[in-house]
């Protein structure tokens, strides 16, 4: 491919190798650990679903019980597939009995493995297909009904209610809305469960639970058939349920998933450990059923400055594709982020802002890069907001961006109202319309700002990434060297909910998405990674983060 | 001459009291959807409502955009808004102020809290870079600056002012649904009182929607709006701290 902006491809290539290095540093220190999400998730896939009479989701409540006896970290399936073969029960009946205090699975003696490995291998088999039927349904809704044109267009709705999402999210889909978002409730992510049921209270945004998905998806495939295009729904898979979202959004054919652990360490003090080793496993899933991932790289620029800290949204792109390859996620369905959020009042802003989001179109070519609006210079002029966001909306159109996250003239007011959208939608598609194919009758030139620009954005994340190569993810986290937050490895939520696997760890559903994935096998070797102390390793089947 | 006692709002002619207005009405678009727009603006008692602009939003609901010229007047020679009296320092004598009547470093926690996860008034008054040419507090030689960031519980915010023993504490709010900015803002006054701290901590709040007045009602010593710059906000707190020693 010819570099409009005539980049330095062997530069490219070298911190592409960088990243890469990066992510199997990664990647080695998660190979051997589980999270109790992670084997929340394993359940749901094997159709376990419901609350027990105090409301806790039973996924939760038969973790816990494996867990408390000490032998999570073997694997829930090992003894959820045991009791099914005891009992001739299926699985939501053992975990109606274990919340019932009726079946403790522990006390079942356990049949023979080849036995219990036969029997995980056909529930797993069982589970891909339903993930797989979902993703044939939006393959067949695609080719009767078709789609917008990138880059979609991508709004937000955020009641509360599910039922006032459903009246905002249609009304959206028919002023001209590819993607609705349903934007979760505050805090929902630092829950260390999945609530359960439709919901009608939330705080700046809506419950994600598997009903209201269901609730969702209905609503969009009825307008979708109204208004002859396909509506993607997407929903967020980060926070200390990463996994389980996935697997939730895989059941109801969610088509877009933010998943960023990156995101949630240093925005929401997720631990890393536990957040990295969740988001590989939500990938695979995410991978699987055919969902584009969304990353987080934009919100980098909201804390620190866009024009300096340009180069560490290019570097993260770039362990975040390292990482989501490791996952099987294909570049198709990488929706890596980045943003227009340079100071309005900066000379020749908008041609930076054009060279970057050129520039990361022209590096990851297939993936349907996912552009966000202005957000930290939004102020309650409303007038001007709306112009920011039109130039916003005329780079997306001439760089080719895949996903456009509309920008509302009222942020930094309030979330949207619904004609805020709608004035939002109708510049987009003016500005998108009117100006088609002006990417392809553009060149630069080659001594200009825009070219030396974008040359400097790859140089400096280059250098990035070699820094971050020598001490490994871990410790350039430690060090603030994304949007200015330091993170340390044993600190932020959810660390006590990381277990190292036993040798006989046994998790089906992996096995089989690894085998559809074409990855390979997990449990390969044991090394430490960079940005950590030698010889700190805990026992076997001890919480990395000691007891709850 | 302008009569200040009688002001209405300008559009090109003095007096003419041109007004614009746009919102949404659940009725389906149409004629009728119109003449709802023009009737709903007359009530408010706006003269000659113009309905200039109607689009269906689908979901049998219509936006407009509505011109009108308002009758009513309003006497500005009587209007008071309390305002933070402080006079503002600049960095260099802000610190040099500190070290003269505090003699010690203070500790200032900043939090962006309940719901809200905008962090851009928060980090423009406290990020080590600043905003608009002006450092923030973490800058500041004699301040302990404490960026918590957003969404922060008010009760983590207490435990951690006691915690750090902290002199100030400013919380942020940028954007909130249906007004739980105001009970959220209220809750942290009951809180910092139930542990007898209220009186000990200079209690400021800034955000768009937020004013001194507001601020004062619901129990804060001080609140700025929006463009307020970290000058300001720190010269307020010093002001205080030794306005409190000497009362």
């Amino acid at each position: 491919m010819n570099s409009k902006l005539y980049l330095d491809q062997e530069e490219i290539a070298e911190a592409r190798s960088l990243a890469s290095a990066i992510a199997d540093d990664v990647v080695a220190f998660i190979a051997d650990k589980t999270t109790v999400a992670i084997e929340r998730t394993v359940l749901r896939l094997l159709s376990l679903d419901g609350v027990d009479a105090d409301y806790v989701p039973l996924p939760n409540v038969v973790v816990d019980h494996v867990h408390e006896r000490g032998q999570l970290h073997r694997g829930v399936a090992r003894y959820v597939i045991n009791a099914m073969l005891h009992t001739g029960l299926g699985i939501q009946a053992i975990g109606e009995a274990v919340a019932a205090g009726e079946l403790d699975l522990l006390a079942l003696p356990p049949r023979p493995d080849a036995e219990m490995f036969a029997r995980g291998q056909e529930e797993a088999q069982i589970a891909l297909s339903r993930i797989n039927r979902n993703r044939e349904a939006r393959n067949h809704y695609l080719s009767r009904l078709g789609e917008g044109p990138q880059p979609y267009i991508y709004v937000i709705v955020a009641t509360g209610n599910i039922y006032g999402d459903v009246i905002q999210a249609r009304a959206a889909a028919r002023q001209g809305a590819d993607i609705i978002a349903v934007i979760r409730s505050t805090g929902q992510s630092l829950l260390d469960y999945v609530p359960y049921g439709a919901t009608t209270e939330g705080f700046g945004g809506t419950y994600a639970t598997q009903e209201n998905f269901r609730i969702m998806r209905a609503a969009l495939d009825e307008v979708g058939e109204e208004v002859g295009r396909y509506i993607r729904l997407c929903n967020y898979c980060s926070g200390l349920c990463m996994p389980e979202i996935a697997a939730m959004g895989a059941l109801e054919r969610l088509d877009v998933m933010l998943n960023d652990a990156l995101y949630g360490i240093l925005f929401r003090d997720i631990n890393m450990q536990r957040t990295l080793i969740d988001q590989n496993f939500s990938r695979m899933i995410n991978s699987y059923a055919g969902v584009i991932i969304n990353t987080g790289e934009d919100n980098y620029l909201t804390t620190a400055d866009a024009v300096e800290a340009a180069h560490t949204v290019l570097a993260s792109q770039l362990v975040n594709e390292q990482l989501a390859l490791r996952s099987g996620l294909p570049p198709a369905q990488m929706g890596l982020g980045h943003a227009f959020e340079m100071d309005p009042m900066l000379e020749d802003g908008f041609l930076f802002e054009w060279a970057q989001a050129l520039m990361a179109r022209e590096i990851f070519p297939d993936a349907p890069l996912k552009y966000m609006p202005p957000t930290k210079h939004m102020t309650g002029n409303i007038f001007r907001g709306h112009v920011q966001d039109a130039l916003f909306n005329l780079i997306g159109i001439a760089t080719g961006q895949g996903i456009q996250l509309l920008g509302m003239m009222t942020e930094a007011i309030h979330t949207p109202l619904i004609h805020d959208r709608q004035l939002a939608i109708e510049a987009a598609r003016y500005i998108f319309n009117n100006a088609r194919h002006l990417r392809d009758e553009l060149e630069f030139r080659e001594d200009g700002k825009m070219v030396r620009r974008a040359r400097e954005v790859v140089h400096e994340a280059k250098d990035l990434l070699r820094e971050i190569e020598a001490r490994g993810l871990f410790r350039a986290l430690g060090e603030g060297q994304f949007a200015d937050v330091k993170r340390s490895l044993t600190g932020g939520k959810g660390l006590k909910g990381v277990l190292i696997r036993a040798d006989d760890y046994y998790n089906p559903i992996e096995t089989a998405l690894r085998g559809a994935l074409g990855l390979p096998s997990a449990n390969v070797g044991r090394l430490e990674p960079k940005g950590r102390e030698p010889g700190g390793r805990e026992s076997e089947g001890r919480e990395v983060g000691g007891h709850a | 001459m302008r009569d200040l006692r009688h002001v209405r709002p300008y559009g090109d002619t003095l007096d003419d009291g041109m007004v614009q207005f746009s919102f949404s009405l659940p009725v389906p678009h149409g004629e009728e959807a119109r003449e709802a727009a023009r009737q709903f603006v007359a009530k408010m008692g706006v003269l000659e409502p113009q309905v200039v602009h109607a689009a269906d939003l689908g979901e049998d609901m219509t936006f407009f955009v509505v011109y009108g010229k308002a009758p009513h007047d309003i006497d500005y020679t009587a209007i008071k808004v309390p305002k933070v009296e402080s006079p503002v320092m600049d960095f260099y004598e802000i610190n040099q102020f500190i070290r003269d009547r505090i003699g010690r470093k203070i500790v200032v926690l900043g939090a962006c809290t309940g719901s809200d996860a905008h962090t851009v008034g928060i980090d423009a008054i406290m990020n080590m870079k600043g905003y608009a040419g002006e450092y923030g507090l973490e800058r500041y030689p004699e301040i302990e600056a404490y960026n918590l960031g957003s969404q922060v519980l008010n009760e983590e915010l207490v435990k951690k002012a006691l915690e750090l023993k902290a002199d100030a504490i400013l919380v942020s709010q940028v954007v909130t649904q249906k007004d739980v900015h105001i009970p959220n803002l209220g809750e942290l006054v009951e809180l910092l009182e139930a542990q007898g701290i209220r009186n000990k901590i200079v209690l400021v709040c800034g955000g768009p929607r937020l004013g001194h007045e507001l601020a004062l009602e619901l129990g804060y010593d001080a609140g700025f709006g929006s463009g307020t710059l970290a000058p300001e906000v720190a010269s307020f707190i010093v002001n205080e701290m030794v306005k409190r020693t000497v009362g």
